[in-house]
């Protein structure tokens, strides 16, 4: 399956085995976006949050 | 699949997973659930709300809930509110809050007598120097909350101190003004990862520094050899989980000139190193761990 990149329009594979939240990359542009899977299979992006300084483990 | 669902239909024990950013290590925990049967249903807190006044949550999470979120403040609050509303979650609201916060983890570690470096807490920039000057030079400057090695600073001079203190005063963050200082522990350029899980070591690895680099973080990096577990190094690490409140944890020792010291508690803990550097399934040891703790 792919996506399309909302910045630069690119395409964006998404693998087989892809689960919510996971965090898929642009190939082009570099924008990273998080992957929410629908239930009847189809797929979501929305721009990933950025790093915060109370991330971590 | 979507957020809420569970990954494996119509089996018998339930646990809740609370996340807000898919890792490595939530996919490794949903292919051990899968393996080994266990219902699981995956929550993004960032899609999540919650009426904290009158809500009975108990129906939507099951038997325990593990929090898992990359941002520490979201991860606290939310196990805040589904402690309060009687729920088990893994870790703990007060081992979360301890492990999250540098100072609270070396007030624990000292109070149950586990050998830690010599740590200092000042409020301004000048008792912050008055410190540094006192106990020399080198020593580290740490934010109390934060991870990943970010802002850890090694101080190398007393115009460094100023440097950074300055920096510090200027970047407008509270936090930032609670100044924790740690003596350099004189060790070799790689400190120790142990997985505890409950009463129970499942790992320990040698993080090393990569080249040119200071700091022996995974994500910054370091690579990672396994460590063997001795009965010294097993004594210390679980005393240490003991110390915050047990659970779920990553517990970073570095091997002084007098012992192994702990300088870090890691409560949301990334595993992928550990798992690939011993070739323990840690997210099963984790699962199983859940599994024991809510049939007491």
């Amino acid at each position: 399956m792919t996506c399309k990149c909302s910045e630069c329009d690119g395409e964006i594979k998404i693998p087989k085995d892809s689960v919510n939240g996971e965090i898929v990359t642009c190939p082009d542009c570099g924008l990273e976006f998080e992957l929410s899977i629908e239930s009847d299979g189809k797929c979501n992006l929305k721009v990933a949050e950025v790093v915060g300084e109370d991330w971590g483990e | 699949m979507k957020i809420g669902e569970s990954e494996t239909p119509s089996l018998a024990r339930t646990f809740s997973i609370i996340f807000d950013r898919t890792r490595w290590e939530e996919k490794a925990l949903i292919k051990a659930a899968k393996r080994k049967r266990i219902k699981i249903n995956l929550i993004d807190a960032k899609n999540t709300s919650f009426d904290i006044t009158s809500e009975d949550l108990t129906e939507h999470y099951g038997e325990i809930v593990l929090q898992r979120c990359i941002s520490y403040f979201r991860g606290l609050h939310v196990t805040a509110i589904l402690e309060k509303k009687g729920m088990k979650v893994v870790n703990s609201f007060d081992t979360t809050s301890i492990c999250g916060n540098k100072m609270l983890t070396s007030l624990a570690l000292s109070k149950a007598k586990v050998p830690t470096p010599k740590t200092f807490v000042a409020f301004t920039p000048e008792t912050a120097l008055e410190i540094l000057d006192e106990i020399g030079y080198p020593a580290v400057i740490k934010p109390v909350i934060g991870s990943w090695g970010r802002l850890v600073s090694p101080i190398r001079d007393r115009a460094t101190a100023e440097a950074i203190l300055e920096h510090r005063e200027l970047m407008g963050n509270s936090l930032l003004q609670i100044h924790y200082i740690q003596e350099m522990v004189k060790r070799p350029p790689r400190d120790i990862r142990t997985i505890v899980v409950g009463d129970e070591i499942t790992a320990a690895i040698y993080r090393s520094s990569p080249s040119g680099s200071w700091r022996t973080n995974v994500a910054l990096g370091a690579t990672t050899t396994v460590c063997p577990i001795t009965s010294e190094l097993e004594d210390a690490a679980l005393k240490a989980a003991k110390a915050v409140g047990g659970g779920i944890l990553a517990v970073d020792l570095m091997e002084s000139p007098k012992g192994n010291v702990v300088h870090e508690i890691n409560s949301t803990i990334e595993f992928r190193g550990a798992e690939s550097g011993t070739g323990v399934d840690i997210a099963s040891k984790i699962l199983e761990y859940l599994t024991k703790i809510s049939k007491k």
